[in-house]
């Protein structure tokens, strides 16, 4: 099968069913007690840094942990699982001084998601299995001051951060994922720049691939972290015209619903959510259950106002493996069609009907 | 309809403001950032942002302004149009904004390719973007060419790049009339025909333009330049012009400008020769000196917080991130009190915890608080030379040296600013490492600085295992300072659970905000205070951790079985329940919202804007009169619109049945046989310990038994919220949150006065136990009559999924329009449902907290299983379900 046929099938299949994809890479990966001599591999054995907790350079140190991980959702009955890439940018990358390696570590996580995706599609045709290229936000926002006493300092510009999601988008491209999947926005801006490189590489040659686009809601504000609503911040990326728009992190199901649901409403393409599995208590941890999780989602199924359901943090295959199991059957969400009207915004949407 | 037009606010543009050009030039951004703020506060919906002046660095002037204006959500609220003729500011810009902006402008002056190559670039950016009636050969003028080169450029844009047509604007040129050259005077009526032709003829597209340039010839005649700007509108508004850039909030009223101006004016615009004879330029002009006035503007923006105390105002601008009249305010407040500490450890730090109060409460978000953090800092410098003055030469001496550090991981560091500019106002020396600080770093700095605390901070929940491991790195190189721990997952139990046990050398203490960190540090750094407060805290720590061990002891509570026993009676037979007058359920659509209107209590819509008294007293309060009648008299305004326009639809619906009472639920029966149970309603009964003769109540006991006489029950939902989410919206697309609010409230207190007049009717006429009860409004606000309506979710019925049995026996959603949503809300927000109650004795009353034991047993008699039964009545457990398995 060539990408594009993957990709007609992937659009295919989101009409005709609620799609589900994998759950919490981070926590996997900590319960497999991987040391400072996994992260570093023989490639990095004599870094100048510790790298310890830089789950991303794993793709290239113990690439088969990574492998069994995507095996692992997609053995729970995920449709789709992300590529174990998402601070592996240039700038998240620098904290580990491993600048010169984000372009490998894309690559590399990008065709273990795919060669993972593939076995699956050969294992149950019936059921195809697809990759998606996870891009993560950045440790620097566009949107924020960097300093309380200067509000206008940023640490880095827009085309820095261009250039660090264009390096990331060649990886992904390169390594095969069928799609990108731009997730916990904390910063439209910074999201509009991953978009641009995105958008520009297909100009130069890179085949069109959907782009879904995961913002997150940070608290009951029910604003993003740089203080949009979740209508304003559709409106600043729907030019992009994704594939999926939705919110991921941050929050559980319950207190995620009202802008998942607000969204749904608003948003005339796929709605994609993949809530934390509940809020972490007092000890850090979340201990929502698999099936609080899975008939959280499923409410919302039933309810119409999803396309794409998952999990984010705390979230495990058994959560995952029950979600799949409380939306199997269910009608996805129908795209709704909006009246034509200019839409702006600002923190909050502008409408001129 | 008339038509919606869209402010641009203009004062924010170099070449229009001569204001707002000098501080761009001398660099006052703070000042500059007040006009934008006037703006929007006056009502621009959009503000335009243009820095092209010869002398100014336009690109970097334009990235500076839209990078402040990012960090002032007042501001940053609304759409920015980037305006500037040279395209690399454009393109700087837009990298700036992370909202959907628009692009002014682009055009094919230099021929179609640039045009197309920007065009492009605009939609890849995401924005919106205006288009100049330009082309190779110059600027459109005639109605003729401003039409072609419009279509023009249309079909490129839509035909070619694949521009959302509802994502472009036409600006088609206004130039200056009534400049005594001949050619120039049709160029309004051009503008106005063109503007006709392009909203008729190109789906979707918009037309814009910048006002003020009609006037020119008019410079230094205000007011007559506003009557040309008013008047000028008028007709280009009606021939569709959708938006332009004005001053908002400066335009008269067409209808208020003196006639004989109006009408020279009129003709001037319209390109009319007078009725008098000559030319309508040279009436104009005869005219206008005598309208000169002194062209002073009238301030818009509400600054009525300028009258309050100084203290207020200092809460005011900390709260609202003004910096504006700070240093003045400091002064005077410095002016009043012993030391010029006082000021911060008063008003200062006053007005920061009702900041941190706001901020806890979810009423302010991220970027506000980073501008209270600021204001505060500007305070302290003002007071910061009259501090060092008071120590007369020594060297400044501070109280404490504090390393504060987000951990490693963890990139946020709101919080910690905020308490590190507390720490500093309180005159600590603060030594910030930043965020994604490793510990050997946070320890290495300690050492080379000799700090006297360590404070750690972090947002996500990772941080609380890095800050575990510092607190063990910190025990292993052998500190023996103060740990101090804060951020929004950090909590005491794990302080004290995890953190506080890997360091034994000395304290570690949680910060809950910033407000308790400088009585925290000054403690800690005090001689005498510090072992008893680390004693203290040592002690609290203890318990908590064995509270967290063996979790928390459950509440006493009477037994169920006790409180059933001590049910309120009724003696029956006394006086028996009356029949309704009808059974089954009666349908009121679009009930006249006049005859409701005068059952509106006007005291709680006071309590939704926060003002606190009974109304009619609160219009003459002394402190909050003045507010109360602003908004009493705009409230009265709406309302008038609203019953004349039938802005809203009131619907509802009431039912009556036959019921008895088995236990603590309400049976419901199918007819007057009695026999088949059509539904059964729950009720749950006050568990806390009564004296005397005083009931354990329950809604069950105002319900006549089984085996007792007949007695019946009613039930009703009712909505006047038709309409409300719709109007609401309409106000808030047009900038104007507050009448979106108002209409709100209205719709509110019209459910709620709807409520009360269907239960009037009820008492009298449909279920008809009390048919000579009069109508007196505050009898009926002071609920002096028989029987009552308890909703479903209040005190007396604490659990919110009982409606789902009045809105099945209602058949509510047919009848009415209104919904449950899956938390059992009602929709449209303004809706009312109850169960209604005949008895004599019924009243109101809270269930309080209840037991295990109720629980166990509602749980049963709804059919659910004990969790469900936990998490719905969560809100009302007297014991915590999680705390039994540790």
């Amino acid at each position: 099968m060539t990408r594009q046929d993957r990709i007609a099938a992937l659009k295919q299949a989101a009409k005709e069913r609620i799609l589900v994809l994998d759950g919490a890479w981070g926590v996997m990966i900590q319960r497999r007690g991987v040391t400072e001599e996994d992260f570093r591999g023989a490639r990095f054995a004599d870094h100048s840094l510790p790298l310890r907790g830089n789950n991303d350079v794993l793709c290239l140190t113990r690439p088969d942990i990574i492998a069994e991980l995507h095996d692992a959702y997609f053995a729970a009955g995920a449709d789709i699982s992300e590529s174990n890439t998402f601070s592996a940018t240039t700038i998240a990358q620098r904290d580990y001084g491993l600048e010169s390696a984000a372009y490998d570590i894309n690559l590399e996580g990008a065709k273990l998601a795919r060669a993972a995706a593939d076995r699956w599609t050969a294992k149950t045709p019936d059921k195809p299995r697809w990759a998606a290229g996870s891009m993560g936000p950045l440790n620097v926002m566009l949107s924020m001051s960097s300093d309380v006493n200067d509000p206008g300092a940023r640490l880095v510009t827009f085309d820095q951060v261009y250039e660090a999601y264009r390096e990331q988008v060649r990886g992904l491209y390169d390594g095969g994922v069928d799609l990108f999947l731009i997730e916990t926005i904390t910063d439209t801006l910074n999201c509009k720049a991953a978009l641009k490189a995105i958008l520009d590489l297909q100009d130069e040659g890179h085949e069109p691939l959907p782009i879904w686009i995961s913002g997150t809601i940070t608290d009951r504000s029910g604003r993003t972290l740089s203080g949009q609503t979740v209508e304003g911040f559709w409106n600043s990326v729907r030019h992009a015209k994704p594939f999926a728009i939705g919110l991921n992190c941050a929050l559980g199901a319950d207190l995620m619903r009202p802008h998942i649901a607000e969204l749904s409403r608003i948003a005339d393409t796929l709605i994609a959510a993949y809530p934390n599995a509940g809020l972490p208590n007092a000890m850090g941890q979340y201990d929502e259950e698999p099936d609080q999780t899975g008939a959280g989602l499923r409410e919302w199924a039933q309810s119409g106002i999803v396309n794409i359901v998952g999990g984010c943090c705390g979230t495990t295959p058994d959560h995952i493996a029950q979600v799949a199991k409380s939306v199997a059957g269910l009608p996805p969400r129908a795209v709704p069609e909006r009246p034509t009207a200019m839409r702006l915004s600002g923190l909050e949407a502008f409408e001129l009907a | 309809m008339r038509p919606i037009f869209v402010n641009i606010g203009e004062r924010t543009n170099v070449t229009g403001s001569a204001k707002f050009r000098k501080l761009v030039a001398a660099g006052d951004y703070p000042a500059a950032l007040s006009v934008a703020r006037q703006q929007v506060e006056a009502g621009a919906q959009i503000i335009d942002v243009n820095m092209d002046e010869g002398l100014l660095d336009s690109k970097a002037a334009m990235v500076t302004f839209l990078n402040l204006i990012a960090a002032e959500p007042d501001i940053a609220r609304v759409p920015v149009m980037i305006d500037s003729s040279k395209w690399e500011v454009i393109e700087a810009g837009l990298k700036c904004v992370q909202g959907k902006a628009i692009v002014n402008s682009i055009s094919m002056k230099a021929g179609e390719a640039e045009f197309i190559a920007q065009a492009t670039l605009c939609l890849r950016y995401g924005a919106a973007v205006v288009v100049m009636a330009f082309d190779e050969d110059g600027q459109a003028d005639t109605a003729a060419r401003k039409i072609a080169i419009c279509e023009r450029a249309y079909r490129i844009l839509v035909d070619q790049v694949g521009f959302p047509p509802e994502d472009i604007i036409f600006d088609p040129n206004i130039f200056a009339v009534a400049t005594g050259i001949e050619e120039h005077d049709n160029y309004a009526v051009d503008f106005i025909e063109a503007t006709k032709v392009i909203k008729q003829s190109l789906p979707y597209a918009r037309v814009s333009g910048g006002v003020s340039n009609v006037s020119f010839s008019f410079r230094g005649n205000e007011p007559v330049r506003r009557a040309i700007h008013s008047v000028f509108l008028y007709h280009a508004i009606n021939a569709g012009m959708d938006m332009g850039i004005v001053n908002a909030g400066d335009l008269p009223v067409y209808d208020d400008i003196p006639a004989e101006l109006r009408e020279a004016v009129e003709d001037v615009i319209l390109n009319r020769r007078p009725k008098a004879g000559g030319s309508q330029t040279e009436r104009l002009v005869d005219l206008a000196p005598k309208y000169k006035g002194d062209g002073s503007k009238v301030q818009v923006a509400d600054q009525a917080w300028r009258a309050l105390p100084v203290a207020e105002r200092l809460a005011h601008a900390l709260v609202n991130g003004i910096t504006e009249f700070i240093e003045a305010d400091t002064e005077e407040a410095r002016l009043t009190v012993e030391r010029p500490l006082h000021v911060i450890e008063g008003p200062l730090m006053d007005g920061m915890n009702i900041v941190g109060d706001l901020f806890g409460a979810g009423k302010m978000f991220l970027p506000q608080v980073v501008k209270s953090a600021r204001v505060m800092k500007q305070a302290v410098a003002w007071l910061m030379p009259f501090m060092e003055a008071e120590k007369e030469g020594k060297p400044r001496q501070h109280a404490g040296r504090i390393l504060m550090a987000t951990v490693k991981g963890d990139v946020h560091d709101i919080g910690k600013n905020i308490v590190g500019v507390v720490l500093q106002c309180n005159n600590y020396e603060v030594i910030d490492l930043g965020v994604m600080v490793p510990a050997d770093r946070i320890l290495d700095e300690a050492k080379a600085h000799d700090v006297d605390i360590i404070g750690l901070s972090g947002l996500i929940t990772p941080s609380l295992d890095e800050m575990a491991f510092v607190a063990g790195e910190m025990e292993r190189r052998g500190f023996d300072i103060p740990l101090l721990i804060g951020g929004a997952t950090t909590s005491k139990t794990h302080t004290a659970v995890k953190i506080a046990p890997a360091y034994r050398a000395a304290s570690t203490t949680y910060v809950l905000d910033a407000s308790r960190a400088v009585g925290v540090v000054s403690q800690l750094l005090s001689k005498e205070e510090r072992p008893k407060f680390e004693a203290a805290t040592r002690e609290d720590y203890v318990r908590v951790r064995e509270q967290f061990a063996r979790g928390q002891e459950q509440k006493t509570r009477t037994p169920i079985a006790r409180a059933r026993a001590n049910r309120f009676a009724i003696d029956w037979a006394a006086a028996p329940p009356v029949k309704p007058s009808f059974l089954g359920t009666r349908t009121f659509d679009a009930y006249d919202l006049k005859d409701i209107a005068k059952y509106i209590d006007w005291t709680p819509f006071f309590s939704s804007w926060e003002l606190v008294g009974r109304y009619p007293a609160i219009l003459e309060d002394d402190v909050v009169g003045e507010a109360a009648r602003d908004l009493w008299k705009d409230a009265q305004a709406m309302l008038t619109k609203i019953l004349d326009e039938r802005w809203f639809k009131a619907s509802g619906v009431v039912g009556f049945w036959p019921a008895q009472s088995d236990g603590d639920d309400i049976v419901i029966y199918a007819d007057e046989s009695r026999t088949g149970e059509r539904a059964r309603l729950h009720s749950l009964r006050q568990q806390m310990a009564k004296s005397g003769d005083k009931a354990n109540l329950a809604l069950a006991d105002f319900i006549a038994p089984v085996g007792g006489p007949a007695d019946w029950i009613g039930g009703f939902a009712v909505t006047a919220g038709h309409g409300e989410l719709e109007i609401a919206a309409r106000f808030r697309a047009a900038g104007d949150d507050y009448s979106a609010i108002l209409a709100t409230a209205l719709a509110d207190r019209l459910a709620e006065a709807f409520a009360e007049a269907l239960h009037h009717r009820v008492r009298t006429e449909l279920w008809g136990y009390a048919p000579d009860e009069a109508f007196d409004i505050d009898a009926l606000i002071g609920e002096k009559y028989r029987g009552i309506r308890p909703a479903p979710g209040y005190p007396a019925q604490p659990d919110h999924t009982e409606k789902a049995t009045l809105f099945n026996l209602l058949n509510a959603e047919a009848e009415t329009g209104m919904q449950l949503t899956e938390s059992f809300a009602m929709s449209p927000p303004a809706s009312v449902s109850g169960l209604y109650f005949s008895a004599p004795e019924a009243h109101y009353f809270g269930v309080g907290r209840i037991g295990a034991d109720q629980v166990a047993d509602y749980a049963a008699r709804k059919g659910w299983d004990l969790v469900m039964a936990e998490r719905w009545l969560a809100p009302i457990l007297s014991y915590d379900p999680g705390a039994e398995t540790p």
